[in-house]
């Protein structure tokens, strides 16, 4: 049961029950959609990025704790950080829930590490950022996690 | 044996002798069918094991998994090939489990059995064979909205292929097909109706002599997709008088790799080969071959023999136990469940046919599927969460993914107990 603790945190429920930055934004100049097929989970992204910043970002979907929080999460991380910024933190958030060694603080985000001892749950909390990655891309695919 | 254990009073069944006897000697079955299953006796996370996800697959009898392993001990050799003994030897197991497989279902003949790698296999080679070779542009097959991907993704190919029209059978709210339509449907351009005997996801046990019935009166064959149906309910084709059936041997107590098609003889003998190769031949020049008879046309290359051996010996045991006493005791497990768990607040069981095997799928408000998966595995209850492989039925129903239930002839109503205390659990954690 310790390693259940550490997956549902406190943040992980107050993020699941009131998702931070809900929403599409009316003026987004980014957005992509993102799929995981094994649970059906859905997260359309939608941002404005002006001079390579991301001024702001929303995040819509249906999805499970997990997913849910994450996507909450990383829309509270990534406001005012530039999209290369984005993309590295990407990096540092898949080696934080894989289990993989992190050198940097990641802040709030940290509360998700208890991903690493659930693989089947990694596709779920990874579910916003890499729908992120295509969102910056411009990419209008949507994108899975398969 | 604590007497708490047949919750005799918790479902207002009255306790008189005889209830209490036969729920006693259903205990003791039971419990003396565990035994012959291995897995069952694992751990994990320091709980036993509830296994729970017998749709997906079954485990598999020492029996079973012994046959497998003193087949490679003792017989192993290519069929239908050799001079040599262990090639006759391993001739003769190979095709004495075609046998047991012809009378598990009373087909009329060895040869109306195809070993194919499951069902999905199965519905690929008529799709393939019969479809391909006979359907053209207009023409329409008949599938129903509850149908496993298995038995919708090989249809749409063969309708990029020809032409042909998917057609789609509505499901009711309480998960039933909608037979009125299903009739209305039926018409000249119909060429083939393919429909679940059982629903994986709902448990629906569809009323396939109808459908077969309506069929028939307008010359269109019928396929009948058995993978939920063959462990837990008895089939009899002739009975049934199905033009083609398919089911896989992993999910009747047999290994993986080895699943049935069953088609009627003169339907088989006019449907060109699927795949060439060896075993499939009578003769083979550069300018003509010519096709081997039933089964072999169908079974090119070397077969999956130890497989076949497998589900030949799933067969013994299951017949050994009887359908009628392991449909007495699914029933009984999904009747307890179903009542325990239709009191469980804000959660809703999806599918509630009048006729049901023990499957139960539902959703909790509030709480992801996959969320009471990962909580609900912690406790060592195995289930699956998820769409179940019928993305249409989930949009059917307005929900993204089910948790979903499924028995077995092991299954206990004290493992029930234990998965609806860990789903009172969850409803408190996610609270």
């Amino acid at each position: 049961m310790n390693d259940l603790r550490d997956l549902y945190q406190d943040m992980i429920f107050d993020h699941y029950r009131q998702p931070r930055n809900y929403g599409q934004l009316e003026n987004a100049n980014h957005k992509a959609e993102g799929y995981n097929p094994l649970c059906g989970d859905k997260v359309s992204l939608t941002l404005t990025l002006k001079d390579g910043v991301i001024h702001d970002l929303k995040f819509e979907g249906s999805g499970c704790a997990i997913s849910t929080a994450s996507a909450s999460l990383m829309t509270e991380a990534l406001k005012g950080k530039t999209a290369e910024e984005a993309l590295s933190m990407l990096e540092d958030f898949k080696a934080l829930v894989t289990g993989a060694s992190v050198a940097k603080d990641m802040g709030k985000l940290t509360v998700l590490a208890g991903v690493q001892a659930f693989p089947q749950r990694v596709k779920c909390a990874t579910l916003a950022w890499h729908t992120l990655q295509a969102a910056l891309k411009s990419s209008t695919e949507p994108v899975t996690t398969e | 044996m604590k007497m708490g254990e047949f919750h005799m009073n918790k479902h207002g069944g009255t306790s008189d002798t005889s209830t209490v006897e036969s729920e006693i000697t259903n205990h003791l079955l039971v419990q003396h069918w565990r035994k012959d299953f291995p897995i069952l006796h694992t751990s994990l996370y320091g709980k036993p094991l509830v296994y729970f996800d017998n749709a997906a697959t079954t485990q598999k009898p020492s029996i079973v998994i012994e046959a497998e392993n003193h087949y490679y001990r003792h017989t192993n050799a290519n069929v239908h090939r050799g001079i040599h003994t262990l090639s006759q030897q391993a001739t003769e197991v190979f095709e004495s489990a075609r046998g047991k497989l012809r009378q598990l279902i009373n087909a009329r003949h060895d040869h109306e059995i195809i070993f194919v790698r499951g069902t999905t296999e199965a519905i690929n080679l008529v799709a393939q064979s019969y479809g391909r070779s006979r359907f053209k542009a207009g023409d329409e097959i008949i599938i129903s909205a509850m149908e496993h991907h298995s038995n919708i993704v090989p249809w749409q190919m063969l309708c990029q292929q020809t032409g042909a029209i998917l057609r789609v059978v509505p499901v009711s709210d309480a998960g039933e097909l909608d037979i009125n339509v299903y009739q209305s449907l039926l018409n000249k351009k119909t060429k083939l109706v393919s429909i679940s005997h059982v629903s994986n996801t709902l448990g629906s046990i569809n009323p396939v002599k109808t459908i077969i019935n309506y069929a028939h009166a307008k010359h269109v064959p019928v396929l009948l997709d058995g993978a939920q149906a063959i462990a837990h309910i008895p089939v009899d084709v002739q009975d049934l008088d199905c033009d083609f059936y398919a089911f896989s041997g992993h999910k009747l107590y047999g290994p993986t790799g080895i699943g049935v098609l069953y088609g009627k003889a003169d339907l088989l003998d006019e449907m060109p080969p699927y795949q060439g190769g060896g075993d499939m031949i009578s003769s083979v020049s550069f300018e003509a071959t010519t096709y081997n008879k039933l089964p072999y046309k169908f079974e090119a290359g070397t077969p999956n023999i130890a497989g076949a051996v497998g589900i030949g010996t799933a067969v013994d045991y299951l017949s050994a136990i009887g359908l009628d006493a392991i449909v007495k005791h699914e029933d009984s497990l999904l009747n307890y469940a179903t009542e325990l768990m239709t009191n469980i607040p804000e959660l809703r069981i999806i599918g509630n046919a009048r006729h049901k095997t023990g499957i139960i799928s539902y959703v909790m408000a509030g709480v992801h599927p996959h969320d009471i998966g990962t909580f609900l595995d912690r406790q060592a209850i195995a289930v699956r969460t998820g769409h179940h492989c019928t993305m249409p039925l989930m949009e059917r129903f307005g929900v993204p993914a089910t948790v979903r239930i499924s028995f077995a002839l092991y299954n206990t109503k004290n493992e029930i107990d234990k998965l609806v205390s860990a789903i009172y659990q969850a409803r408190e954690l996610f609270k």
